[in-house]
């Protein structure tokens, strides 16, 4: 096994794929998802592309964390099922399934009085054995995990101190620790400001560039575009399109999904659709949508 | 990388075997150990026949007077293990309530499991006549069947922390006035005897008691292991917990069970018993400085927490012997009052 700075694993080792199947390694089959009798998705199947940064987005309630957690193995469909490397996420040890995709959860606890460093370490818990709780590997995965979200200089801080961008990059590192190939994040830029939410967008390209398959929920519909390598755009439960940003996103789709009216504009720096909503017009004008 | 905390890295074996201590707890834990089994042998010494320590030590693993012998062998060493392992045995199973509803007030002695095991051994003590072991086996009885109903009234998608705390106690005063009608309604020797045992004591404990609590503590201790490394996880929040490969309802169960039994097993072997499960695992952490409670230094203080309350109970107002129990709600009663002003101040 082969790791470099960002933690990323490549080929061999417990990550490695368990079968030869030909589908991408995470997907969902026919899914029927949700809390209770009622549910939020009906035979929903959804591929997330190897090595993609999936971006899933749409309106509130529209199953986009449902999906997450279901990819994930938080949920369990009533129906269909979730496939992980060729298997069903199901037939899956646990901690098993910890080694291949990681979480980054929208609401995670920090233990009163731990330090950065120690929360990050507890990423190792899947690969850790009873008479195995602290190898080589551990410790040099703790190290990178920091390094990659440049969080080495706080980690003999107490988590309960640090701002609110400071926490979430630490949480950010203890799923890195964890060293999956797969990494699921659950909202990750909510309740940042606008600046740690870039910083943290840009950690995940640099994530996705290194090998990571990555699949986020967000709500920025810009962030999503400018990010996401592959868009799922999701209402009522069911996905209505996905592929590529720029081969997507329109007018049309936009005021479909959330209801808004809007036009869309290249974005002056990454070249991707920037969606302007229009609302009640601001100007004298209209303008030409 | 600086963790904050001196730790010190064991690998065995090309690294096959490795773990990571964390020294201040070691030393915490090495003194706790010392100090307990220091006044464990303080107390083989004392009472209406006394023996120095250098005699204790002889007659524990030397030869000596068969009266000695008998003294500190036959009759108080049983109650000086009884008071380390019970000890042990409701801090382990204050840090595992604790830990499952991340509160320090969730412990077993406020959620009712004690007073359900009470009731349990009130109703083969007064209803049905029994033995020791008959009493025991009620007590166990009536502890978990109390847990089951708890965990039962708390279910919802997943029995949550505090949902389980405010259930506990609502049950656990309802089995208190249980346990108040069934002694108004027995016989004045039959009820005297019962509300000694509620007390919590261990006087009059001996060797025969010593060899079921040690089996059913051993039979434990694997459970005990690996549930004080997931329950730290657990601690992280379900969500987190799960995808760190840690099945959350079947953990959280399991530390039902062994938190039960932990606490059955010392209501059984010497009545309820308050406040060393509430106590231990908060000032272990306060003295380890650990993020949130520890199953071991719980351990180990609330082995040291018993074996002083104890020596307390017997000496304090000699010849009288009180019931341990009393000392450790008098002593606890006063940490509970100090520990909800300050939760109330935190809000």
């Amino acid at each position: 096994m082969t790791t470099d700075v960002l933690g990323t694993t490549t080929a061999t080792g417990p990550a490695a794929r368990r079968t030869a199947d030909e589908g991408p390694r995470l997907r969902a089959e026919g899914v029927t998802i949700g809390y209770s009798e009622h549910p939020v998705s009906k035979g929903l199947t959804v591929e997330i592309p190897d090595d993609s940064f999936t971006v899933i987005v749409g309106p509130n309630a529209c199953g986009k964390s449902t999906l997450l957690r279901a990819l994930s193995r938080l949920l369990k469909p009533s129906d269909g099922q979730v496939v992980l490397d060729g298997e069903a996420i199901t037939s899956y040890k646990a901690k098993e399934v910890a080694r291949r995709l990681g979480l980054l959860p929208q609401t995670s606890i920090a233990p009163d009085g731990i330090t950065v460093a120690d929360l990050v370490a507890r990423g190792r818990y899947p690969h850790q054995k009873l008479l195995r709780q602290w190898s080589v590997e551990d410790e040099a995965a703790v190290v990178r995990a920091l390094e990659a979200t440049q969080v080495t200089a706080l980690s003999s801080r107490l988590v309960d101190e640090l701002s609110g961008g400071q926490r979430q990059r630490v949480w950010v590192s203890m799923v890195l620790a964890q060293e999956t190939p797969l990494l699921l994040l659950d909202e990750p830029t909510t309740f940042l400001d606008i600046a740690h939410q870039i910083e943290l967008l840009e950690l995940f390209g640099d994530l996705n560039r290194r090998g990571h398959t990555l699949v986020a929920v967000l709500h920025d519909l810009n962030h999503a575009c400018r990010y996401a390598t592959h868009l799922i755009a999701m209402k009522d439960g069911a996905v209505v399109a996905q592929g590529r940003p720029e081969e997507i996103i329109t007018a049309e789709l936009v005021e479909e999904v959330f209801g808004l009216r809007c036009m869309i504009i290249e974005d002056p720096v990454s070249k991707t659709p920037l969606v302007i909503p229009l609302g009640r017009p601001h100007t004298a004008e209209e303008p030409e949508a | 990388m600086s963790t904050g905390r001196a730790t010190w890295t064991l690998r065995l074996a090309r690294g096959r075997f490795s773990g990571r201590v964390d020294l201040r707890t070691l030393v915490v834990l090495a003194a706790l150990g010392v100090l307990a089994l220091g006044v464990g042998l303080v107390a083989l010494g004392v009472g209406d026949y006394q023996v120095s320590v250098p005699d204790v030590l002889q007659a524990l693993f030397g030869e000596t007077t068969t009266v000695v012998r008998m003294v500190v062998v036959d009759w108080r060493l049983p109650r000086v293990l009884l008071a380390l392992l019970l000890g042990a045995a409701l801090g382990a199973s204050g840090a595992i309530f604790q830990s499952m509803t991340r509160n320090p007030l969730g412990s077993p002695d406020i959620i009712g499991f004690n007073t359900g095991a009470y009731t349990g051994a009130l109703v083969v003590i007064l209803l049905l006549g029994g033995s020791y072991y008959d009493i025991a086996a009620g007590a166990m009885v009536g502890g978990l069947v109390t847990a089951g109903l708890v965990y039962a009234l708390a279910y919802r998608g997943g029995a949550q922390g505090f949902r389980l705390i405010i259930v506990g106690i609502a049950i656990s005063a309802v089995l208190a006035s249980v346990n108040t009608w069934l002694i108004i309604k027995a016989d004045l020797e039959k009820a005297m005897s019962a509300a000694a045992w509620g007390a919590g004591s261990l006087n009059g404990l001996s060797w025969t008691q010593v060899a079921p609590v040690t089996i059913i503590l051993v039979v434990l201790l694997p459970a005990l292991v690996v549930l004080s490394r997931r329950m730290g996880i657990l601690e992280m929040g379900d969500d987190a917990a799960q995808a760190l490969g840690v099945r959350t309802e079947p953990t959280r169960l399991a530390m039902l069970v062994v938190g039960v039994a932990l606490t059955a097993l010392v209501t059984a072997a010497a009545g309820p018993i308050a406040f060393i499960s509430l106590a231990a695992p908060q000032l272990a952490r306060r003295l380890t400085r650990s993020p949130s409670v520890a199953m071991l230094p719980s351990a180990v203080l609330g082995a040291l927490l018993l074996v002083v309350s104890d020596l307390a109970a017997q000496r304090a107002f000699a010849p009288t012997q009180l019931p341990v129990g009393v000392v450790t709600v008098s002593v606890g009663g006063c940490y509970l009052v100090w520990l909800l002003a300050r939760e109330a101040r935190r809000q």
